[in-house]
């Protein structure tokens, strides 16, 4: 049940309540109203054909931004250029946006344009993500941009149909539960650490109908790209969605974006987004609460994104069937600890860590370092505008002195999807979001971790603890 | 656009008895690449179901017939991860009539109801009993009754809930795009209302 308006309310009830075009009944879901809609090549083809085998245009182009990303070469080419797809599949997808974007008065981020970049990227690097807005997506990582105090999930093609033909989704309001982070993170201990310890916690299915508000001192504590690492992977842990309530570090990183509202707009914005925290004394469904200061660089040692470990602790040593199962795919013993365990391929990049601070906490670790021989490691920026900001501060050159390749700008070997992968029984230490066997590549064993623990495993040939590194450069 | 009523499914089952199957493994993200709806039977579990040369294993789903056994018996928090709805389209074409579960990843659960896809999740302990009794008889005939909201079968009775409107979408083949259409007045009284 929805609270009454005399009672305390979450942030995720704010932002709920507010978009109601019909509300929910015993029979119906509510009609929930679309602020923003952003589309990509992979989950919109067949939507934009349900809407022209029924004769449908879209009702909101203006509230409606694509790009293209998931099957997107990375290979080095010129600013512009088209480039060489790895498939005659998945150059007919790109194109197919391309022609639907034409076709319906869609703004495109496509080959020509300096904006274009990984869809949760580009969304606030724009200023189109804001607070208290809903957003949607066919990408279950659409929740990245809760960051903003917004409510953002994924959804399937289907309701892309839904969104683009009547803005609206038919939703069901969920649960709610509060992830508490006290403390603060140790030097060395990234976002991409607390997010895999708070999913080891509450399990890959624990949050699932929930969405999931980020608090507390920790939290507060993170710069804007930080919390958008820790929002994007609500949804291994199940969850609709992650927030985290709007504050100065929200406005300060909002204030100046080309989409943003400016001047007297922008600061009304602010009197307005000021009002979206959770009450005090709301109730939610459900607290977990989670100590930062005893974190450390988390690595995973499984097939799903929960069994993961402080990187200096062993696998665990009584298991499940499934544990079993994920250890032999991994090709790891219960109780083995996997500090020295051999890497093939490093990976950089995708939605969860290749903005700007993830590329300079890596560049940081791989200064005056090579990788170890025999070690693939590609870096692959989240937009073409962090690419450049990248480049201005010679971040490029770092990584390619230290012989990693330097990529154009998608989500490459997060998804595997568009010609980069591993190569099968290859372990490939990796900063994005799943190790779901085979996601990287058939057979491919991945061990997701943080940029820097990516970085420092490369240079060491086998998985290594970044605070060694960071210690011997001064940084920590 | 009306899709098909569906009010019940009967059928043997077969199982596949892991925890935290995710999209990826019920279809691989090399085969998200169509443009159109096609048949993603072979495409269905496929890294389980074929070898390094793209021919089938010794994998159980090879000798899987969904015409005999169209109900899958599934683990908790099947269908968890991405948002694919390539996920549900490959277990439809794959000859899944309904997946029995004690849990679902909730974007799967939403994508499966639109495409004539029942999931039923029930409590862990009738599904445990569910899961013994399909594995000491694989004949076992389970009923997924979508109108009662009842999973049965020899000596297991357990009820599921389904989101009323799922349901109904299910059971009376009702088009939600359809629903939302006309609802175009609320919706442009909404956006009347806001600055």
């Amino acid at each position: 049940m929805a609270p009454r308006p005399s009672e305390p309310k979450t942030l995720f009830d704010k932002v709920w309540e507010a978009h109601l075009a019909l509300p929910e009944t015993g029979e119906n879901p509510g009609l929930l109203y679309v602020d923003l809609h952003l589309v990509h090549e992979v989950t919109s083809p067949q939507a934009f054909a349900e809407l022209a085998a029924r004769g449908l245009t879209v009702r909101r182009p203006d509230r409606t931004f694509a790009t293209m990303d998931h099957s997107t070469p990375t290979t080095p080419r010129p600013f512009g250029a088209r480039p060489v797809y790895s498939s005659p599949a998945t150059k007919k997808q790109v194109e197919t946006l391309e022609e639907n974007c034409r076709r319906h008065g869609i703004e495109l981020f496509g080959w020509d344009s300096p904006d274009r970049g990984i869809v949760h990227v580009i969304g606030p690097e724009l200023g189109l993500t804001r607070p208290g807005m809903t957003i949607v997506c066919g990408d279950s990582h659409t929740s990245t941009h809760g960051a903003f105090g917004a409510l953002a999930f994924g959804i399937g093609t289907t309701e892309v149909g839904h969104v683009l033909a009547t803005q609206c989704v038919l939703q069901r309001r969920p649960k709610t539960m509060r992830v508490n982070v006290e403390g603060r993170l140790p030097v060395g201990v990234t976002a991409k650490d607390l997010a895999l310890a708070i999913i080891a916690e509450v399990g890959a299915g624990g949050a699932a109908g929930h969405a999931v508000e980020y608090a507390g001192p920790a939290i507060a504590a993170l710069s804007m790209e930080e919390r958008m690492t820790v929002c994007n992977m609500s949804i291994e842990m199940g969850a609709r969605a992650g927030m985290i309530a709007p504050d100065e570090t929200t406005f300060a990183f909002l204030r100046g974006r080309d989409r943003a509202p400016k001047g007297a707009a922008f600061e009304a914005e602010v009197a307005r987004w000021r009002t979206l925290k959770t009450d005090p004394g709301a109730a939610f469904d459900a607290e977990v609460t989670i100590n930062a200061s005893r974190l450390s660089p988390m690595i995973t040692w499984g097939a799903s994104p929960d069994m993961a470990a402080p990187i200096d602790q062993p696998t665990p040593a009584v298991t499940g069937p499934d544990a079993d199962k994920a250890l032999r795919y991994m090709g790891f013993k219960p109780g083995e600890t996997l500090l020295g365990e051999t890497v093939h391929t490093v990976f950089i990049g995708s939605c969860t860590n290749s903005r700007l601070s993830d590329l300079r906490q890596a560049a940081a670790v791989m200064a005056g370092r090579h990788v170890g021989p025999g070690v693939r490691m590609i870096v692959v920026p989240g937009s073409e505008r962090i690419k450049k900001a990248a480049e201005a501060e010679g971040l490029d050159a770092v990584f390619r002195t230290a012989g990693a390749e330097w990529r154009e700008p998608g989500c490459s070997m997060c998804i595997a999807m568009n010609g980069d992968m591993g190569r099968p029984g290859e372990l490939v230490v990796s900063t994005s979001n799943r190790n779901f066997a085979g996601r990287q590549g058939p057979g491919v064993r991945t061990v997701l971790a943080s940029p820097a623990t990516a970085a420092a495993s490369a240079v060491a040939g086998a998985i290594a603890d970044p605070r060694r590194l960071m210690e011997m450069c001064g940084a920590a | 656009m009306q899709p098909e009523p569906i009010t019940q499914v009967s059928s043997r089952a077969f199982i596949v008895a892991e925890e935290n199957v995710d999209t990826d493994q019920i279809i691989p993200a090399r085969f998200l690449t169509a443009t159109e709806r096609g048949s993603l039977a072979d495409a269905c579990f496929r890294d389980w179901r074929f070898a390094k040369d793209d021919q089938p294993n010794g994998h159980p789903l090879n000798a899987v017939d969904t015409a005999e056994r169209a109900i899958l018996l599934a683990g908790h928090n099947f269908g968890c991860g991405s948002s694919r709805e390539h996920a549900p389209w490959a277990l439809r074409d794959f000859g899944v009539r309904a997946v029995v579960t004690s849990g679902a990843g909730d974007i799967f659960k939403s994508n499966a109801a639109k495409n004539g896809l029942v999931v039923a999740e029930i409590g862990r302990e009738a599904h445990g009993a569910l899961m013994e009794a399909v594995a000491a008889d694989p004949d076992t005939e389970i009923t997924v009754d979508v109108e009662g909201l009842t999973v049965s079968a020899a000596g297991v009775r357990a009820s599921f809930d389904l989101e009323p409107f799922a349901r109904t979408c299910l059971v009376q083949g009702v088009d939600p795009l359809g629903f939302i259409l006309g609802r175009t007045e609320a919706i442009a009284a909404y956006e009347a209302a806001r600055p």
